[in-house]
């Protein structure tokens, strides 16, 4: 979720009055965005010899993209206080509507542009640098880091439309970029940008394209190189007055989210309040010849019996109205329908997609604290286990009643404690691999308890001997037979660690959880009665020779190997920094259910 | 031998009733001696006795050869009075030793027992004094010094120290007897037979000190805690959900749930992808022989998959059941990727769209472990246990699930809740459960939850009005606030102490 930082005197005079650190989180938290801090005891740093003044850090829901300036707080702050109303926003109709002629090749790159002026905009210096930040959010989350969509601002006195939108080879783009002299041309631009520390990591968007996207105006000044940098020509200043905004995009929606974003929240400050001069996109070639931004509320149906029922009221159709209100909604009630109001959607509310958005708001603005509580009624409903996991338990709880500490390492682990510090090779047919761990301890899922169980003896070589350690748990295995090409498998494990070699101790634990699960014992030449289990000589690497078995049951006349048990060979050991010997077991106890 | 003594200190009582000094009767017995002995009597109430601490004066190994021989300035002085005609200078090291004529030569001058005459020495006196061996030999005597100005001159020159003398006054108990008896040390089955633990004595018991220690297998701490939340759950008529599926794919576990492609928690940088196997197939029905397909949903009628995955794609790319939806270019590949579940989520997803065969009232829960690509750190592991419930029932109200939230955290003991609006792609409303700790004295943020959107539920084929609740909290957090444990690494892992897995109480939720 972003976190907004802005000016607490500010902020508290556009709310019409001082509010205490708690009044203020109370506020924040109605309204449902969360005072993250109030700096006004800390350290604050100093900038240029002042000391900035105090900050209010505010978290935003992480779909309220119009929460993410100074601007869109204090306004929806005041609307939900009843202060303010929402404003009307407006397009003017200039005499000449500039132009953005969109050029084909940029199909190939990044299809979509839109546009908007903010003409006779007065710029301070808290509003200038609001806007550029605003920008940065937006870039940062909802344009998820320019990928999407991203946007140029333009001082629209320096250059003159109509503009195009282009897609040409690097080579042929030449222009001085933003705060530089020195022109230069697309690759060139990339070599310049490297290692640059904001835009490095935009570079490669479109590095590897054989064509950037580029606006020119009608004298082929570049006003931008999306969505890497601007031009150094058009570039505003807090004395710009008129503002080009453009926006490219390779999502149409978030294209026309992020332009609406950016005109209602700044629109304010234009001399005619809440007025946007559009702009016409000329896109022929892909139907998108369209005059932007598109700022006309969104007209939705809400049902009231629908929104009182999920609330657990019963408003009218005219209370609920006045409740959306609070939540920047125009709203009436449906002169045809008594179940329906209409809705008025501003275009600061890209967030809201169906009616339950428009429902919360009203549970929102009633007060989500002082909705009626009532326990739901139990419908009949039936409590149970998971079969698996009651047998787990049984195994987890027989195994501590026996003396044996229950352990919970991770389950991912690296490729070497799975396979080949256990002396296992990888078939490539068996364990789940992860694309893209941050760390060499994450590489696979186990598929064995044993490396957790080692590295937790590892750990605790503090603790005195023996150490008798067990885990019931999953593992994974691929399965290229199933929907997810993988599946669980619970496993029972422990381990011993001490100055003998505990191997009679894990086979006398075998013996124990199989009589705990009703499982007989068969001495070779017996005929097995009901379920039963035999244990044979292994010939297993990760074992010490001579001293390992394999455990064998008959369940329901079917004869599987569930797991093995032995005394852990000193390689393995070493691998694992033991000092003592160890003896494991483990089995499946899927064969069990 | 210290049995000896306690039957020494019985006679040393025997003669009167009149108390005894341990340093009178026993004077070269090390006083640690006498005090077990004493104890083992006083614990069978033969004697009692009374601590009595002393600052004593003791003469350094110097002081004691002062004391014996005289101080080095006397015996300079004797040998220069025994030399008739004088001492030579050089020659009296070669007499007293080194170290006698270097400080007690300064000294004899100093207090005009000798004099220098050229390069001899003679005596100024017939006899002297020797004050520092009379003050030593009287601190030998008495162990004490009343002279400050003294004590501080003989401790500057390292003659005599300062020592604590423990003493003990012993008087005889209720019940003293002239002999200590032997005793038991326990009640064996040969006097039960023999009759003889009606005059045998036994050992008094110990009720200050612990017992032996009592060899125990446990359970682990956090699965303690997952024992209560599966009780509470159990209390409330909810079934276990099969969460034993670490590898979901990208439908399950975030298309189904209305989370859009570009989602950053579908970034590298939040979520394990899968590299080998590579690539899902699409929904479809379980194998029949999967033993963990829940029970009561085996008999039910078949679900249409193909027509599930396209109510996914269109709506999130077109909208759909009165949703706009996210309107963007929908990728089946992305939806096909493998992950490792972020979420037990997507099993409650699977769970709900089962529940669309036959759609009725329905209680579910699971805690199990979900998965997230974090860097390591105090607070967070890649790995964490996620606790999860789903109400789903026909006219479910948000004020109904505030009513339920507060019942389930009363039963851990939390009394104290309030809701805050949230967002979360796949419930609306969705609310912050906060909980007030006494203890750190503020408001904490204990869950999740919310009803779960139109979009997710009628995209499977639920019907408009049965709504769906689903909250969840981690396992991790309660029990670190409940127990105060500071580090997750010290909770979930291999580094985990087995120390603090044997001794961590059982677990009372409504009570700790």
């Amino acid at each position: 979720m972003p976190t907004i930082s802005v000016d607490k005197a500010a902020l508290f005079k556009e709310l019409g009055r001082e509010y205490t650190t708690e009044e203020f989180d109370e506020l924040c938290f109605e309204f449902g965005i969360e005072l993250d801090e109030d700096t006004t005891n800390s350290d604050r740093p100093i900038v240029d010899g002042k000391q900035e003044p105090p900050q209010l850090k505010i978290e935003i829901p992480a779909n309220r993209y119009d929460l993410l300036c100074f601007e869109g707080i204090a306004l929806m702050l005041n609307i939900f206080l009843g202060r303010n109303p929402l404003p009307e926003y407006k397009l003017t109709q200039p005499a000449q509507m500039e132009r953005i002629i969109v050029k084909e090749d940029t199909t190939k790159i990044r299809p979509y542009v839109a546009g908007a002026i903010l003409r006779n905009i007065k710029f301070d210096p808290a509003r200038y640098a609001s806007f550029i930040a605003l920008q940065d959010k937006l870039h940062q989350n909802l344009a998820r880091q320019r990928t999407l969509v991203s946007i140029g601002t333009h001082d629209l006195d320096t250059v003159k439309g109509p503009f195009t939108y282009e897609a040409l080879p690097p080579k042929d783009i030449k222009f001085a970029p933003l705060n530089q002299t020195q022109e230069m041309d697309g690759e060139e631009l990339m070599n310049f940008y490297e290692k640059h520390q904001q835009l490095g990591k935009y570079l490669h968007i479109i590095r590897d394209s054989p064509v950037y996207p580029v606006i020119y105006d009608s004298n082929r000044t570049v006003c931008s190189l999306p969505p890497i940098i601007n031009g150094d020509r058009s570039k505003i200043s807090l004395n710009t007055t008129n503002v080009l905004i453009e926006i490219t995009a390779l999502d149409k929606t978030k294209l026309d989210i992020v332009n609406k974003m950016m005109v209602t929240m700044f629109s304010q400050y234009t001399l005619e309040p809440f007025t946007i001069e559009p702009v016409q996109i000329v896109s022929e070639h892909n139907k998108e010849t369209r005059v932007t931004p598109d700022i006309a509320p969104r007209t939705a149906q809400a049902e009231v019996s629908y929104i009182n029922q999920c609330c657990g009221l019963s408003l009218s159709p005219a209370e609920i109205c006045t409740l959306l209100t609070k939540m920047a909604f125009r709203a009436k009630p449906s002169t045809t329908s008594p179940d329906i109001i209409n809705v008025e959607i501003p275009p600061t509310r890209a967030d809201v997609l169906h009616q339950c958005d428009i429902m919360e708001d009203v549970a929102i603005a009633y007060g989500f604290n002082s909705l009626p509580r009532a326990f739901p009624d139990i419908s009949g409903t039936v409590a149970q286990p998971l079969p698996i996991n009651k047998l787990s338990d049984i195994v987890r709880v027989e195994t501590a009643m026996a003396g044996w500490s229950e352990v919970l390492p991770l389950i991912l682990c690296s490729h070497d404690e799975n396979f080949g510090w256990l002396n296992r090779k990888d078939d490539g047919n068996t364990a789940v691999k992860l694309a893209n761990p941050k760390t060499l301890e994450f590489q696979v899922v186990r598929t064995s308890l044993l490396p957790g169980l080692l590295k937790t003896i590892r750990e605790n070589k503090h603790h005195s001997v023996p150490m008798k350690i067990f885990e019931v748990s999953d593992v994974a295995f691929k399965d290229l037979s199933l929907e997810r090409k993988s599946r669980n498998e619970r496993h029972f494990a422990a381990a011993f660690y001490g100055k003998t070699s505990g191997f009679e101790v894990v086979h006398g634990l075998l013996d124990r959880i199989m009589a705990m699960l009703k499982t007989n014992f068969l001495a070779e030449g017996e005929t097995p009665t009901g379920d039963s289990y035999y244990i044979k000589e292994l010939d297993d690497p990760t074992y010490f020779p001579g001293h390992s078995a394999s455990i064998h049951v008959i369940i329901g006349g079917k004869d599987q190997v569930i797991g093995s048990f032995g005394i852990l060979h000193p390689t393995v050991l070493e691998k694992y920094e033991l000092k003592y010997p160890v003896s494991t077991l483990e089995l499946n106890v899927e064969a069990f259910m | 031998m210290a049995s000896d003594l306690t039957n020494q200190i019985l006679d040393a009582l025997s003669a009167s009733d009149a108390p005894i000094l341990s340093s009178d009767a026993f004077p070269s017995t090390p006083s640690l001696n006498v005090k077990s002995a004493l104890d083992r009597l006083d614990s069978r109430q033969m004697v009692e006795y009374e601590t009595l601490e002393k600052e004593i004066v003791t003469l350094t190994a110097e002081g004691q050869e002062i004391a014996a021989n005289g101080s080095h300035e006397a015996k300079v002085f004797a040998v220069v009075l025994a030399a008739m005609d004088g001492l030579k200078i050089s020659d009296l090291p070669g007499i007293v030793g080194k170290e006698n004529a270097k400080v007690g030569q300064g000294n004899a001058f100093k207090r005009g027992w000798i004099k220098k005459d050229k390069d001899l020495l003679r005596a100024s006196a017939d006899s002297i004094v020797d004050e520092t061996q009379q003050q030593l030999l009287a601190v030998q005597k008495t162990k004490t010094l009343e002279d400050k100005k003294v004590l501080a001159d003989l401790k500057r020159r390292k003659l005599i120290g300062l020592a604590k003398e423990i003493n003990f006054k012993i008087t005889k108990g209720p019940k003293y007897a002239r002999e200590f008896v032997k005793e038991q040390t326990d009640l064996t089955p040969e006097m039960i037979a023999n009759g003889s633990w009606k005059t045998a004595h036994l050992k008094p018991y110990n009720f200050n000190a612990k017992g032996a220690p009592t060899p125990s297998g446990t359970l682990h701490p956090l699965n303690k805690v997952r024992q209560e939340f599966r009780n509470i759950f159990f209390d409330m008529g909810f079934e276990e959900m099969p969460t034993n599926r670490f590898v979901e794919t990208g439908f399950w576990n975030f298309d189904a749930l209305f989370v859009p492609q570009q989602h950053p928690a579908r970034d590298l940088q939040d979520t394990f992808y899968i590299s080998d196997p590579a690539v899902a197939d699409g929904p479809r029905e379980d194998p029949p022989n999967d033993p963990h397909r829940p029970a009561q949903l085996k008999s039910e009628k078949p679900l249409d998959y193909k027509k599930y995955w396209d109510n996914v794609r269109e709506v999130h790319e077109h909208g759909k059941f009165g949703s706009i939806g996210y309107r963007y270019p929908w990728s089946a590949d992305e939806s096909l990727r493998l992950v490792l579940r972020t979420h037990t989520t997507s099993i409650s997803t699977y769970m709900l769209h089962k529940l669309a065969a036959n759609p009725r009232p329905a209680r579910f829960f699971s805690i199990d472990r979900v998965f997230r690509n974090e860097s390591v750190d105090a607070t967070h592991l890649a790995e964490f246990h996620q606790v999860e419930g789903v109400i789903a029932d026909f006219g479910l109200t948000l004020g109904g699930l505030i009513g339920f939230m507060e019942v389930f955290f009363a039963k851990m003991g939390i009394h104290k809740l309030r809701f805050k609006p949230a967002y979360n792609p796949y419930t609306e409303p969705s609310m912050e459960i906060f909980g007030y700790h006494d203890g750190l004295g503020k408001w904490v943020e204990i869950g999740n939850s919310g009803m779960f959107r139109p979009e997710m539920l009628e995209a499977m084929g639920l019907p408009k009005d049965l709504r769906v609740y689903g909250w969840g909290l981690s396992l991790e957090r309660p029990t670190m606030i409940k127990y105060a444990v500071s580090n997750i690494r010290e909770l979930l892992g291999h580094k985990v102490d087995l120390n603090f897995i044997e001794t961590n109480p059982a677990v009372r939720l409504e009570k700790d």
